[in-house]
């Protein structure tokens, strides 16, 4: 069974239509294939996350759809509750300070009755060993690292078994070192599940070594700027991050955004002058 | 725990020194790195063990330290005869005077009946204020209606209540219950609300993704989130309440409680009885409020105290 292909067809976002009337998010269409690993790019305020709220199910559209497997997400005026067919993971960790790893990781489908107390945590045992975390289960988030926060909150998504990951930023709080690492763990999983990924930063190499498939967003109001197919060969290591093919469509990508984050840096200018 | 924050950090640890003594699991989970689980582990239920490794540990030596020299200083100050302290008994004096009243039964008494009065408005104002704090939280239309009334009743001093209260209530004990209810009350009010608020939305969010219903989200997200600001208003709460009961019962003209017998120490001229009723009373305040604090940190085992 083949699921979790997104179609994003003329997705707007008016903030505040009546008043200030901030545009986020203008006419983004986009199609992600099921299993694809996309990753969106733009410079800060560019609505990146905004579209990732409103397929996520927090927050409305203005105008366009949302479907997943022709299932309609979001149109203006309608939503679909948020659920764990799209699960998100949220920029500063949403990982609930007040359990254990493991509470945090099988609460989802135990409380749902999808799965019992013993599979769930036999199924969690197996995930967070595949990440590399053994021994931490009984442990409190705030007593983990950053990067095994992470690595937890990607477990505790795969978890609910969603259609799509919504990645939201995930790695911004890492040092490189750290990202490398998740980098390699994310791709392993993504090779192994398969799932849709939808994967907002607005680290460009990090886009390119992740993704399938980059978007670049223009700045404010956001659009799709430019979409460069990654054919760079999976499974991929850190090596791939020397190859030619690798720097070309780094500076192909870089030239994009380049031009959009100086817009967005004399709109700045601007909006401080 | 670094020794570069030793220094301003240490009436922090004193306190959970002290509240260790009521808490074993605590005293164990603060004196241990957090490595690995086996420390933590160590029964210690035996009281003369936790006392023992209390008193094995710096903080408290430098807690007993700093009263040993106020102490000191006093009474050199007092055998010196200095101007301001001619009326002023020895702390040698002191506690010949607290020796002798305890051992009589009104003193005991006092303690007895200033606890339940303290116990019952506390109480009250707790289960009433943690609720309608939550509920405030929670649902913007009941913090529409409810925020301006608490905000306009809660700058006025609970003292000031006095007077209608002892209108409004049939008997002076009430009066004194809802006076000290009130003080609690608005402090667990503001705190519970103000946690509330700053629950980051995504845990909620996280929360809803994974298919959470309202109630999963209360119990399970507000409430634990939550908790650190219900015990922080609860010890605040805590500690206005001794303040109040103190000065409620040297002013509503009330016949026991430990503000009853400074005030009668006062009139009839024994200042020695003075300043045992004060020590009295912020004994029974620190009791109070270790034992809230040490039920805090039993109830969210999650925060880290570095």
């Amino acid at each position: 069974m083949t699921r979790g292909a997104l179609r994003i067809e003329n997705v707007g976002k008016v903030y505040d239509p009546e008043g200030a009337h901030v545009v986020a998010v203008e006419e983004v269409s986009l199609d992600i294939p099921s299993g694809e690993f996309c990753v969106v790019v733009g410079p800060s305020g560019c609505g990146k996350t905004t579209l990732l709220n409103i397929v996520a199910g927090f927050d409305d559209l203005t105008s366009g759809t949302i479907a997943m497997d022709g299932t309609l997400l979001a149109a203006p005026g309608k939503r679909l509750a948020p659920g764990a067919d799209r699960m998100v993971v949220f920029q500063n960790g949403a990982l609930f300070p007040w359990k254990t790893v493991l509470w945090n990781v099988i609460c989802g489908p135990v409380l749902h009755g999808r799965l019992s107390r013993d599979e769930a945590e036999a199924r969690a045992r197996a995930l967070l060993a595949q990440v590399g975390l053994v021994e931490v289960e009984g442990q409190y988030p705030g007593e983990l690292s950053g990067g095994m926060k992470r690595r937890v909150e990607i477990v505790r998504a795969l978890m609910n078994d969603p259609a799509v990951l919504l990645l939201d930023e995930p790695f911004r709080a890492l040092d490189a070192l750290t990202k490398g690492v998740m980098h390699e763990c994310l791709l392993q999983l993504h090779d192994l599940a398969a799932k849709t990924v939808l994967f907002i930063t607005h680290d460009l190499e990090e886009a390119i070594f992740l993704a399938d498939r980059v978007v670049v967003m223009t700045t404010r109001p956001g659009r799709v700027k430019k979409v460069i197919e990654v054919d760079l060969p999976r499974p991929r290591d850190y090596l791939v991050l020397s190859t030619p093919r690798y720097l070309e469509l780094k500076a192909e990508a870089l030239e994009a955004i380049r031009e959009e984050a100086l817009k967005a840096f004399e709109a700045g200018e601007r909006e401080l002058a | 725990m670094t020794s570069g924050g030793r220094g301003a950090d240490w009436p922090r640890r004193m306190v959970r020194a002290i509240s260790s003594l009521a808490s074993p699991t605590a005293a164990a989970r603060t004196a241990t790195l957090p490595v690995a689980g086996d420390p933590r582990r160590t029964p210690t239920h035996a009281w003369g063990r936790r006392l023992l490794r209390a008193l094995g540990r710096r903080e408290v030596w430098q807690g007993i330290a700093g009263v040993a020299i106020v102490l000191a200083i006093w009474q050199i100050a007092s055998s010196l005869r200095l101007p301001m302290f001619t009326f002023i008994p020895t702390p040698v004096q002191i506690g010949r005077s607290l020796v002798d009243v305890a051992q009589t039964r009104q003193y005991w008494q006092s303690w007895y009946v200033s606890g339940t009065r303290v116990f019952l408005g506390y109480a009250i104002g707790v289960g009433l204020g943690v609720p309608l704090g939550l509920a405030m939280g929670i649902s913007r239309s009941f913090f529409g209606t409810a925020f301006p009334v608490i905000e306009l009743l809660r700058p006025i001093p609970p003292l000031a209540w006095i007077p209608l209260s002892i209108l409004f209530w049939p008997t002076i004990e009430q009066t004194v219950v809802s006076i000290i209810f009130l003080g609690a009350f608005f402090t667990v009010v503001i705190n519970v609300l103000g946690g509330v608020e700053a629950i980051d939305v995504n845990y909620r969010r996280a929360a809803l993704s994974m298919g959470a219903r309202p109630w999963h989200i209360f119990w399970r997200v507000v409430l634990p989130a939550t908790a650190p600001s219900i015990f922080t208003g609860m010890a605040v709460g805590m500690g206005l309440t001794w303040e109040i009961v103190v000065a409620a019962e040297m002013v509503a003209s009330i016949q026991a409680g430990l503000g009853f017998m400074m005030w009668q120490s006062y009139v009839g001229g024994s200042i020695a009885l003075i300043i045992v009723a004060m020590i009295s009373i912020g004994l029974a305040g620190l009791i109070c409020s270790s034992f809230i604090w040490a039920l805090g940190r039993r109830a969210t085992p999650w925060r880290r105290r570095v």
